[in-house]
């Protein structure tokens, strides 16, 4: 565990700079051991044993995101509310893949960016905002379905189209324009 | 073959998504790790480090009170804290070059985009343990090394000033298990 007394780090010091090595305090858990052992199989087979949770979490997600949706119909785009449409869009973004429904994380991707990316958000259409929170709902709902991907894939295009068409019309943060990913896997 | 005694690590884990912390206990708990602390927002997050004193922090990017960047920032001063050089893992949807930078640039440890995986975040949290860098602190700057290799056909100005001892190469500890096995 964490020492509460450690040794001093070696600090070289140069020109316009500080080279600081600290105590390598991990060290201590390296060791060799067998090569059977396989700590990556052994968390996939328990997030595969998690998984028949992930619809009910998927739906909890969706719920939070109607919920967002609600206050800024009420209250608009303040910042507040702004923020917690982005939140909610931008978790199902991040987990909708590892939950298993890879199609409603385009859709929220596209409602983060259309928020992101838009000079001013107050100026978006609340039926823009409407339309991306319907289509992750929608094909949540139909995903089980056989036409599930076609319906989702039509769903993000025109979503993108429109998306793209106001962003053009409104002009684009450009602080905010997503560069291309460079993060590895 | 190089393995970790995940038993013996602290693990801090802050994300505003309980279902995400969740999996990432999970995870955890797969690799071997018994303590792994959750926290809900940057601001309880810094409080939790403050009292816990984990071995590496997992952060989310996007969260309520202050942000996972914001956050980075407030660990990496050197002198206010227990640890300034506790390994960060940002964890987030982010994956755009501009982000990654940002996150580089406040002293994130290693950067892992979502959607996360077993193996990734395994071969992250293998890296900070065997084959950590070391800290540099400029007038703008503290944290991780962001050269992670020393690139031979490098052709340009050298930014770092003060001649041929800049670069310290820290032996790995891969290469001190193995030349000692």
């Amino acid at each position: 565990m964490a020492a509460s007394k450690s040794p001093k780090p070696a600090v070289a010091r140069f020109a316009d700079h500080e080279v600081i090595t600290p105590p390598h305090k991990l060290g201590r858990v390296v060791g060799r051991g067998a090569a059977e052992d396989d700590p990556v199989a052994r968390a996939e087979a328990a997030l595969a044993q998690l998984s028949s949770q992930f619809t009910d979490w998927m739906n909890d997600e969706c719920e939070q995101l109607d919920k967002a949706r609600e206050q800024v119909r009420q209250a608009g785009m303040a910042v507040q509310q702004r923020e917690a449409l982005f939140r909610a869009a931008h978790d199902i973004k991040g987990q909708a893949v590892t939950l298993g429904f890879p199609l409603v994380a385009e859709v929220a991707g596209g409602l983060c960016r259309l928020i992101e990316e838009t000079r001013d958000p107050r100026r978006i259409p609340l039926a823009l905002i409407d339309q991306h929170v319907d289509a992750v709902r929608a094909i949540m709902r139909e995903h089980a379905r056989p036409h599930a991907d076609a319906l989702a894939a039509m769903l993000t295009r025109s979503l993108r189209e429109l998306s793209e068409e106001f962003l053009v019309r409104e002009g684009r943060d450009a602080g905010d324009i997503a560069s291309p990913p460079i993060a590895p896997k | 073959m190089i393995r970790i005694d995940f038993n013996r690590l602290r693990f801090l884990v802050i994300d505003d998504n309980a279902h995400m912390r969740r999996i990432l206990r999970t995870l955890l708990h797969s690799f071997g790790t018994r303590e792994v602390y959750e926290a809900e927002d940057g601001a309880s997050g810094l409080e939790a480090f403050t009292h816990i004193i984990p071995d590496i922090v997992i952060t989310d990017w996007v969260m309520p009170i202050f942000d996972g960047l914001e956050l980075t920032q407030m660990i990496r001063q050197p002198g206010a804290n227990a640890n300034p050089y506790v390994p960060i893992i940002m964890l987030t949807g982010y994956s755009d070059k501009r982000r990654v930078l940002a996150a580089r640039d406040a002293g994130v440890t290693e950067f892992l985009a979502k959607p996360i995986s077993a193996k990734a975040l395994y071969h992250r949290i293998m890296n900070i343990v065997v084959n950590p860098r070391p800290f540099i602190r400029t007038s703008t700057y503290f944290g991780p090394d962001r050269r992670r290799n020393v690139n031979l056909n490098y052709v340009g100005v050298e930014r770092r000033k003060g001649g041929k001892a800049d670069i310290i190469k820290q032996q790995a500890l891969f290469d001190k298990v193995k030349s000692s096995a």
